[in-house]
């Protein structure tokens, strides 16, 4: 593609100071936005008096607490029964004792957390194969009544999801999806193939089909031609979409309260219902929203060389 | 290599008839070539003998075979594309050896290999095996795209304007070698174009579309020599054929019902005599290096004509124009013959 379209407005470099300007403003926005992370950070390995410190400490001596009270359940103990169980078991087990109590069992958390990645990747995973199918039959065929098609397919984005939350409860119910993994998948995947529609669209539309009829000359069929062209072309919006819809499920906490409690639940609703001794037990909460991050940083930093011109739809082009 | 056959096609798109009512065949082995400018309907063409579009009326044979129940992948043509010829996101070893891992050839790896090695020397790409596609030069991209034509041996080779986005130099360089590539493999290729160089130079036969038309198809030297009509005589000659009102050579001997007279450079002749000829000024000359236009002016109407390097003649000078066996066009621009 020609660079003269896209650069035409930037013809002028900008001077050195505007420049400067823009770069403190980006590191001003990142550092604004970056504080709570690192608060919530920091807390993870606060002690539960020091996480509810005033004035908030900000120069602490890190422990261990807040992790081992997020994978464990304990119970406290007489003096005692704790001196008869011997030496402590690991570094958990010592600041368990501490607190004059034992570690009675894992905690939810781990499977809590094996659930949501399940469900988000999952629906994911849905959403975008559904979604890139779909795009490409929009973007290649003549479909009677495409474009009421797509305008009803966008228009399930119209209202919040939460709105349809009572009559999806009731049918969820009914159906014996409540609290199940496929349910949570199929609802994400209902709320996010509608962007991913929209947005693969857009893609695919780019992508000349003159590589397609290629390919079928020289001897593919158009599902082969699709797999081998038109799906590597279009990883840079996959990824960007695959990223969006992510995003979603990962966090979506509404859905999750009403309609998961047990072996289905993500770790969005389970996390504030870590409960420690006198009230909330924030480091714990702190170390748990921390783990919750991960996924969803190192999924966008494998991704990261197709998101730049994935994010901006296409706008930027060599 | 295999005859094509058109019989009697017809698409249209909407209200546009891309292609109307053509017949051609191309034998197999020839080099047919068809000249039209944009919008004549050369794509439409093609993409119909490739089975990337369904006629409207009529039928497409290969090999004396009705195309029409088969997909392009079964139809056995290899098509160099306009645009948009190469692959993005493969290495150029890649895009040649894609036609011959397509799951209807299924290839040893040793052969892929051999094949797409054979293809990048003869197009001189052997150094550029392991780049990227988007990394080439306009050039180079379009041997690729020709090589990955040339890597297999499909019934009938179509070209879709395959060196218009080059420059002049590597155009003419190309064109040589297609010619010997095309002499070499026997092979059977239909070439679209709307450049009459690559026209005349290349092709076995020559076929010229007007508006989807087929108006007229024949060696070079017919078409050049025996156009038609004006619009086929138009096509072809440099400078363009001058054609001028039957009246403004009043007594030169002409058929009878001749209105348009279409004098090429050839057929006109410039001399310093005082002959009872018409009479023309040197309004303009072009130096083209190693000849010259020579714009006239004679009564109301201009011409073009070619002088050597050497000519002494300059702006201003009065000449005697003399024509020497120039076509003859009836006032609807069918051709008479003398
Ligand atoms: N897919 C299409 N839909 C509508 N009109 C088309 C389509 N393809 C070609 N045409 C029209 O058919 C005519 C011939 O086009 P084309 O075969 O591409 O000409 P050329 O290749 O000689 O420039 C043009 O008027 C063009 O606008
Ligand atoms: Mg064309």
């Amino acid at each position: 593609m020609s660079s003269a379209s896209t650069t035409a407005h930037s013809v002028v470099e900008p001077s050195a100071n505007s420049k400067r300007l823009a770069g403190f403003l980006v590191i001003l926005y990142a550092v604004i936005s970056m504080i709570p992370l690192a608060w919530i950070f920091a807390t993870g390995w606060k002690t539960p008096p020091d996480s509810i410190s005033y004035p908030p400490k900000v120069v602490f001596d890190p422990s261990l607490e807040g992790y081992c009270n997020l994978f464990t359940t304990r119970t406290r103990q007489t003096q005692d029964y704790i001196e008869a169980q011997g030496p402590p078991q690991g570094a958990c087990d010592e600041v368990t004792r501490k607190r004059e109590m034992v570690i009675a069992g894992p905690s939810n958390y781990v499977p809590r957390f094996i659930n949501s990645l399940i469900i988000a990747f999952g629906s994911t995973f849905l959403a975008v194969a559904l979604g890139v199918l779909s795009a490409y039959a929009f973007s290649r065929f003549k479909i009677p009544l495409a474009d009421d098609l797509l305008f009803f397919i966008l228009s399930t984005r119209m209202m919040p999801p939460i709105a349809v939350a009572i009559p999806i409860y009731l049918m969820y119910r009914e159906l014996g999806l409540s609290d199940s993994a496929l349910g949570m998948i199929l609802l994400y995947t209902a709320v996010n193939v509608s962007l991913a529609v929209w947005l693969l669209k857009g893609f695919i539309d780019e992508i000349p089909r003159e590589y397609e009829e290629a390919a079928m000359i020289d001897g593919y069929t158009r599902l082969h031609a699709f797999f081998k062209v038109v799906l590597p072309q279009a990883a840079t919006g996959i990824a960007a979409t695959a990223i969006f819809c992510l995003i979603f499920a990962w966090n979506e906490y509404a859905f999750a309260v009403l309609l998961t409690s047990g072996r289905a639940q993500t770790a969005p609703p389970f996390i504030p219902t870590i409960i420690g001794e006198g009230g909330m037990d924030w480091p714990a909460v702190g170390a748990g929203t921390t783990l919750f991050l991960i996924p969803i940083v190192v999924f966008t930093v494998l991704l990261r060389k197709h998101l730049l011109r994935g994010i901006t739809f296409g706008a930027v082009r060599k | 290599m295999a005859e094509i056959h058109l019989e009697s096609v017809t698409k249209r798109f909407g209200d546009v008839a891309a292609v109307q009512d053509i017949d051609l065949v191309v034998q197999d082995g020839e080099f047919v070539v068809l000249l039209g400018p944009t919008g004549a309907g050369k794509t439409t063409t093609l993409r119909l003998i490739a089975g990337l579009e369904k006629p409207t009326e009529g039928r497409v044979l290969i090999g004396g075979h009705d195309a029409a129940p088969r997909s392009p992948a079964e139809r056995d043509v290899a098509f160099v594309f306009q645009q948009y010829s190469l692959y993005p996101h493969l290495s150029v070893y890649d895009n040649l050896a894609f036609p011959l891992r397509a799951p209807v050839r299924r290839q040893s790896r040793e052969d892929i290999h051999k094949a797409v090695e054979r293809v990048a020397r003869m197009l001189r790409i052997d150094h550029k095996l392991e780049n990227r596609a988007t990394r080439l030069s306009g050039g180079e991209m379009q041997r690729v795209a020709i090589g990955r034509a040339l890597v297999r041996q499909p019934s009938v080779y179509l070209m879709d304007e395959p060196l218009s986005s080059l420059d002049a130099k590597l155009r003419s360089e190309l064109r040589l070698e297609l010619q010997h590539i095309q002499r070499d493999l026997g092979a059977t290729m239909l070439y679209v174009t709307h450049d009459q160089i690559e026209a005349m130079t290349m092709a076995t036969r020559i076929g010229v579309l007007d508006h989807g038309r087929l108006v007229q198809i024949g060696t070079p030297r017919e078409i050049y020599e025996s156009p038609r009509n004006t619009y086929v005589a138009t096509r072809l000659g440099m400078p363009a054929i001058n054609l001028l009102p039957a009246g403004a050579f009043a007594g030169a001997a002409m058929p009878p019902g001749t209105t348009l007279i279409g004098a090429r450079t050839e057929h006109i002749v410039v001399d310093r005599g005082q002959g009872g000829g018409p009479r023309a000024r040197v309004e303009w000359i072009e130096h083209l290096g190693d000849q010259n236009h020579l714009h006239l002016v004679m009564g109301d109407h201009r011409l073009v004509t070619l002088v050597g390097a050497d000519t002494n003649l300059s702006v201003g000078d009065e000449l005697q124009v003399s024509l020497r066996r120039p076509l003859f066009f009836a006032a609807d621009g069918e051709r008479i013959a003398a």
